[in-house]
């Protein structure tokens, strides 16, 4: 698909995206303006107190900005997912340049004029009003462009903590490893940045040659910040009766948030909010325990080792006890599992299945020593890989693993660069590419059941959540997950789309599997 | 009598006094030209006056009132002030900068405007062409002007002059000064003017007061202190002649 039908066929998003993208950066940097301009002035007055008010801001602008979003999110008022937290980030970058400016633009105006305003009776106030800030203006109008342009390339990062914005394309791209999805967020994301700072330049050029009405300029300037965030203040206050569903920023999750949510709408009259993409498990968990999620699907595996740092039972049913357990400590739920198991999946071509009859880990004994693996870096590092899978199952390779990115691993074992990988059991490339999955038959792998995990007072509140998560359970084979990993990463197609489909279709058909019986999980 | 200083000192902290039993009184209508080398602190008793800075010890006395007790704004106000550097509003059109007093007074716009064109019209700037430029499209002595105007604008008793037309080339400034005299002689202003130019203090003032370090050396009229055979008033006429020697008006 070329970037220009991508962006045909997401018009509607696209422009929401962009709303979004532009709202953060001219929020952020208006409420930069309301702060550091009379920093700025103060600064500007009194020497002293500007040098250490300079010093924080400058300290604070060398925070890499995806730290500076991880210490907001779980301060209270100004944490927590969404695009408050995004603004305040924003904001605070955008403080130095606009207090900076203003000092330099205050400090730079002749003294000769100020004196003359002095002498002819002017207040310290009506001297500010009048002379010092319109003569101030150009230079303040640079630092705004500067803090404009800054701000709309790190607003991108915003979509990591669910504030929206262009960067859910990059993210998503990402994920992905489709360079088409990233160009459509990043492309549009640097002509908002050159179509600012054009505009910006504009502006000081004029306000340089007529240099006129300057106070009124600013006033209008704050006046319209001001408005802007409180118009803001008061979309965001909405929402507090409804569910907020929250996913991690790669296709599958998405596809499951999306999921829960439309059951959850079937099911219920509660608006649902969605905040997928959100950059990561970390996050997803703040947001359920700071209550700015209601709920997201998580992996058991993965919130028994990544969440409460604790070993895994290699029992499915045993692990999904552990994950309920020390979730209830956090006021949060487990609900049943929807079917399927992500866990590591030792691939093989085939072709090569067939001609070597391999249906089994085991099996690969046989080859193993004329064959190379070829595995991602975390499985060659990580305590559970390759070591100890070799071990486990007593595999003696011909040669080395070779080490590579998970997005190329699969193609590497298509193209015959390697012939044993470990990939994902969802993954959409299994059909796609002719590959088989062999059985971990020694139940070496530890269960990564697909899980939502809710609030408690959630629950309470809303009933009709629980029903709606309990007609999920058992739903969602591997080859479901399968199917709709490649119907949105391969064919491109809209995840709504998919997902009211993946709803609507005749309750038993298109699973190979057999669905888990209640209780019990198929591994 | 409208601005008197009584024995005035100042000094800034820690540092040999600018002004020191500094005594003088400056008559309602008069133009004093306050005439000394530079350093002497002649723009120091200008800003005496209008409380930009105040004295460490004696009084100033303006309109009867001890500056100490003014309250700063409103004196300031009572004051016009032209400095040499003009401090134009760079950010004002003409008309605006002329007008500023009267708009801190709160004076409604169409005085404000109609007062601005009297005053462009009195000092040679027909506020037609004049009156929406901004400072950087005039001239030198054009910007003075504008300056002179904007001291006149709400009729203050006591206009300060601080070396007004030091920056102007020779022709400009004589032209300037004649129009200033005019100008002084049509609304009898009390006119308080320092520059170190012997020849133009004689031209400008009705009094000369010549200061050195820091005391009043004399007070008189300048026909009366030009031809005084003081050794220290001689050395100072010869010491202040010699810095306009290029000005043609001094000869």
């Amino acid at each position: 698909m070329t970037l220009i039908d991508f962006w045909l066929s997401r018009r509607g998003e696209l422009a929401v995206l962009v709303e979004q993208h532009l709202l953060l950066v001219v929020v952020s940097t208006s409420l930069a303006v309301a702060l550091g301009v009379p920093a700025g002035v103060l600064a500007a007055r009194r020497p002293r107190a500007g040098r250490s008010l300079v010093l924080l801001a400058n300290v604070a602008q060398t925070v890499p900005s995806l730290a500076l979003l991880g210490f907001l999110l779980p301060l209270p008022l100004v944490g927590g997912i969404g695009p408050r937290t995004a603004l305040v980030a924003l904001s605070i970058y955008a403080l130095l340049p606009i207090m900076r400016t203003t000092i330099t633009g205050i400090q730079g105006v002749d003294p000769a004029v100020v004196e003359a305003g002095t002498a002819m009776g002017m207040t310290r106030r009506q001297l500010l009003w009048l002379v010092e800030l319109p003569l101030a203006l150009p230079s303040m109008v640079a630092g705004v462009r500067v803090a404009t342009v800054i701000g709309v390339g790190t607003a991108t990062i915003a979509a990591a903590i669910g504030a929206g914005g262009l960067g859910e394309y990059i993210f998503r791209g990402l994920s992905m490893v489709d360079t088409t999805t990233i160009l459509a967020g990043a492309i549009p994301a640097a002509v908002l940045a050159l179509a600012a700072d054009g505009l910006l330049a504009w502006t000081e050029r004029r306000l340089a040659h007529s240099r006129q009405r300057g106070a009124g300029f600013v006033s209008i300037a704050a006046g319209a910040a001001l408005l802007l965030v409180l118009l803001v203040a008061a979309r965001s206050g909405t929402g507090a009766d409804s569910i907020v569903v929250g996913s991690k920023n790669f296709t599958e999750q998405v596809i499951l948030g999306e999921l829960v949510a439309q059951a959850i709408e079937a099911e219920s009259q509660v608006p649902v909010v969605r905040k997928l993409n959100l950059g990561g498990t970390f996050v997803c968990d703040r947001g359920l325990r700071t209550g700015d999620l209601d709920v997201y699907v998580e992996y058991t595996g993965t919130a028994v080792t990544a969440v409460f740092h604790q070993e895994v039972p290699h029992d499915s049913e045993q692990a999904l006890l552990r994950a309920r357990e020390l979730y209830a400590r956090a006021g949060l739920t487990v609900a049943r599992p929807l079917g399927f198991n992500n866990t590591f999946a030792i691939l093989v071509r085939g072709k090569d299945a067939r001609t070597a009859g391999l249906r089994t880990i085991e099996d690969l004994r046989s080859v193993a020593a004329r064959w190379t693996p070829g595995f991602g870096y975390e499985f060659l590092q990580r305590e559970d890989g390759y070591g100890a899978l070799a071990r486990a199952y007593g595999l003696r390779f011909g040669s080395q693993p070779r080490a590579m990115d998970l997005s190329l691993i699969y193609r590497a074992l298509a193209d015959g660069q390697v012939d044993v990988i470990a990939g994902d059991r969802t993954s959409a490339l299994i059909t796609t590419l002719d590959l088989v999955m062999l059985e971990d038959n020694r139940h070496y792998f530890p269960p990564y059941d697909a899980v939502p995990v809710v609030r408690i007072a959630t629950l309470l509140r809303e009933p009709s959540i629980g029903r709606a998560l309990a007609r999920l359970a058992g739903k969602i084979s591997d080859q479901d997950m399968r199917r709709l990993n490649a119907a949105v990463d391969v064919e491109h197609r809209d995840v709504r789309t998919v997902v009211r489909e993946f709803l609507a279709r005749p309750q038993t058909a298109g699973s190979s599997d057999a669905p888990p019986t209640e209780g019990t999980v198929t591994r | 009598m409208l601005v008197r200083f009584e024995d005035v000192g100042f000094r800034h902290a820690d540092r040999p006094p600018v002004l020191d039993g500094f005594t003088l009184s400056v008559e309602a209508g008069e133009v004093l030209a306050i005439v000394g080398r530079s350093g002497v602190g002649k723009t120091t008793i200008l800003k005496l006056v209008n409380r930009l800075l105040m004295p460490t010890s004696g009084t100033v006395v303006v309109e009867g009132r001890d500056t100490r007790q003014w309250d700063p704004i409103q004196l300031r106000r009572r004051i016009g002030y032209v400095i040499q550097d003009v401090g134009l509003f760079p950010h004002m059109t003409v008309e605006d900068n002329v007008a500023i007093v009267p708009r801190l007074e709160q004076w409604p716009a169409e005085r404000r405007r109609a007062r601005a064109h009297q005053l462009l019209e009195l000092v040679g700037l027909p506020p037609d062409s004049y009156g929406s430029r901004y400072p950087h499209q005039l001239s030198g002595g054009q910007r003075q002007r504008v300056g002179v105007a904007r001291a006149l604008a709400v009729d203050p008793p006591v206009v300060l002059m601080d070396e007004p037309f030091g920056a102007l080339d020779p022709l400009t400034r004589a032209e300037v000064r004649q129009e200033f005299v005019r100008i002084q002689a049509e609304l009898r202003t009390t006119v308080i003017i320092v520059t170190h130019d012997m020849a133009e203090a004689c031209m400008l003032g009705r009094r000369l007061a010549v200061i050195d370090a820091g005391h009043l050396v004399v007070c008189d009229t300048p026909e009366r202190v030009v031809k005084s055979t003081a050794p220290l008033i001689r050395q100072l006429i010869d010491s202040v002649s010699t810095i306009p020697s290029t000005n043609p008006t001094a000869s």
